[in-house]
Order: structure tokens, then sequence, then C-alpha cells
């Protein structure tokens, strides 16, 4: 069973995924798309993906729309500090964030949220994962930001992976 | 026939969404430096998605008068697979500047 479905969830995600892009829960439908699930997986095999344990569902669901908030909010800053960037430009810089996550798993996610972010891109991680570089488009004071990345971001990110 | 308020709210969800497009591409043109430029562009893949995927779903629900949600996948889809350009592109401009020299960060990481 392990071997044949080395990763169920992606196996079921993509199954789902394919059911919903297709509207359709037809016979023909429901085996191509158990085909994706089962095949996908056993494709990507080799390229030895760190095995996922997820926990706490509640603090994802939390997570989710904390980060759907935090990047509106972040949409509408940039946007008007691009409008204003004649009268004032923004000011841009580079942070350096102390991280306590280690879990590779939950690094990737941290990456993510930091790259959907409009305000924020992700520059570089530590080969020890202890310091991350952050740009961020327009800031201020850099400590409450540092606390609110980490309250809100890695603090969930480590009871969900670790 | 829609519903007026379908056509209403479908309407301003694609005008919003074109904004927030145009907005991303005004200030890739004006900002002045690579790391700032990179900001941006992200307002069209993520609000300016978000409100085509909402539009979408709205006026296809309408129409078949049933929830068709499978817009979500896009913004969905797009925030898996948008974080591996910009990375890309963040890594290599970092890369590249501090081989020229600019004023960027030393790399964070201690030589072992």
């Amino acid at each position: 069973m392990k071997r044949l479905f080395p990763a169920p969830w992606l196996s079921l995600a993509l199954w789902l995924l394919w059911l919903v892009l297709n509207l359709s829960v037809s016979p023909g439908n429901l085996l191509l798309g158990a085909l994706l699930g089962f095949l996908a997986p056993l494709l990507m095999a080799p390229l030895r993906p760190l095995p996922i344990r997820i926990r706490r569902p509640g603090v994802i669901i939390r997570l989710f729309f904390r980060v759907g908030r935090d990047v509106i909010i972040s949409n509408l800053q940039v946007a008007w500090g691009v409008l204003v960037c004649g009268s004032r430009p923004p000011r841009s810089r580079f942070i350096k964030i102390p991280l306590d996550l280690r879990d590779a798993n939950g690094l990737a996610v941290l990456s993510m949220i930091t790259s959907v972010t409009p305000g924020t891109v992700w520059s570089e991680l530590a080969l020890d994962r202890s310091i991350l570089l952050l740009h961020v488009f327009d800031l201020d004071d850099e400590a409450p930001f540092i606390e609110h990345f980490k309250r809100d971001y890695e603090r969930p990110l480590m009871e969900i992976f670790e | 026939m829609m519903p007026l308020w379908v056509e209403v709210s479908v309407a301003l969800l694609l005008v919003l969404s074109s904004v927030f497009a145009l907005i991303g591409a005004i200030g890739l043109l004006r900002m002045k430096e690579f790391f700032q430029r990179m900001h941006p562009p992200a307002l069209a893949s993520t609000l300016g998605a978000w409100c085509v995927a909402l539009a979408s779903i709205i006026y296809f629900s309408a129409l078949k008068s049933g929830p068709v949600l499978h817009g979500w996948l896009i913004p969905i889809l797009l925030s898996i697979t948008v974080p591996v350009t910009t990375l890309l592109l963040a890594r290599t401009a970092l890369f590249r500047k501090r081989m020229a020299g600019d004023d960027v960060p030393a790399e964070v990481s201690s030589r072992r």
C-alpha cells in the first residue's frame, strides 16, 4: 500500500482536482483522475519528497484566512505606495529575521506566504535555516514587522509541521 | 436574463481587477531599483486574479443556477507556482548584485 501510494494525500488532492476541473463525476473522469492520482506521486518519488505530517487543522484554517487578509492589506499598501511614489518614494529595504522554524515543508510554505504577499520578497535563507533575508517594499520600523511575522506566520507553521 | 446585482457585482470585480493589474504595471515602470520592482507585479497575480476568479464564480453560478466553484483553483494554483519564479528572480538578482559589489546585504550564512 505504502509502495503503491507513497503520498496518499497528494493522490487524493490530484483526484479531486481532476474532478473539479472537469466538473463531472462520470465513470471515465473518475478513472482518469484516479490514474493521475496514482501515477503522479510515483513519478515524483525519485525527487525524494520529505514525508509530511500535518496536524492541527484548526490552525491551518486560521493561518489560511490570516494570510488571505494580510495579502489584501498588502495589496492596498503596495498599490498606494505605487500611486504616491512620485512625492513619497517607498522605504524599501532588506531585513534579517531570526527563524526558529526548521522543518523544510514548513519553510516552503513560509516562502510561499512571503512570495504571494506583494509587500515582501523572500531573498535568502541561511544554510543552517536560522536567518531569513527578506526584502520589504515599504517599512518604517522593523521590530513590529518582525514580531508580526514570527507571531502570525512562523508560530502557526511550527504548530502545524513540527 | 441575469439579475441586476449579478451584473453589477461582476462588472465591479472585473474593473477592480484591471485597476490592480494596471497599478502593478505602472509600479513596474516607475520603481527605480530591481528589488523594488519585484513587488508591484504581485498585485496582478493576487488581488487582480482573485477578483477575476470571484467574478467568474458569481457569473457562471448565476448562469447555471448552481454553484460553479472551480474558478477558485486558479488563485490556489497561482499561489503555488508564482513563488517559484519570484524566488528564482530574487536569488539570481542578489547573487549578481553581490558579484558586482552593489549595495546589498552580505550573505546571511556564516562560512564553515
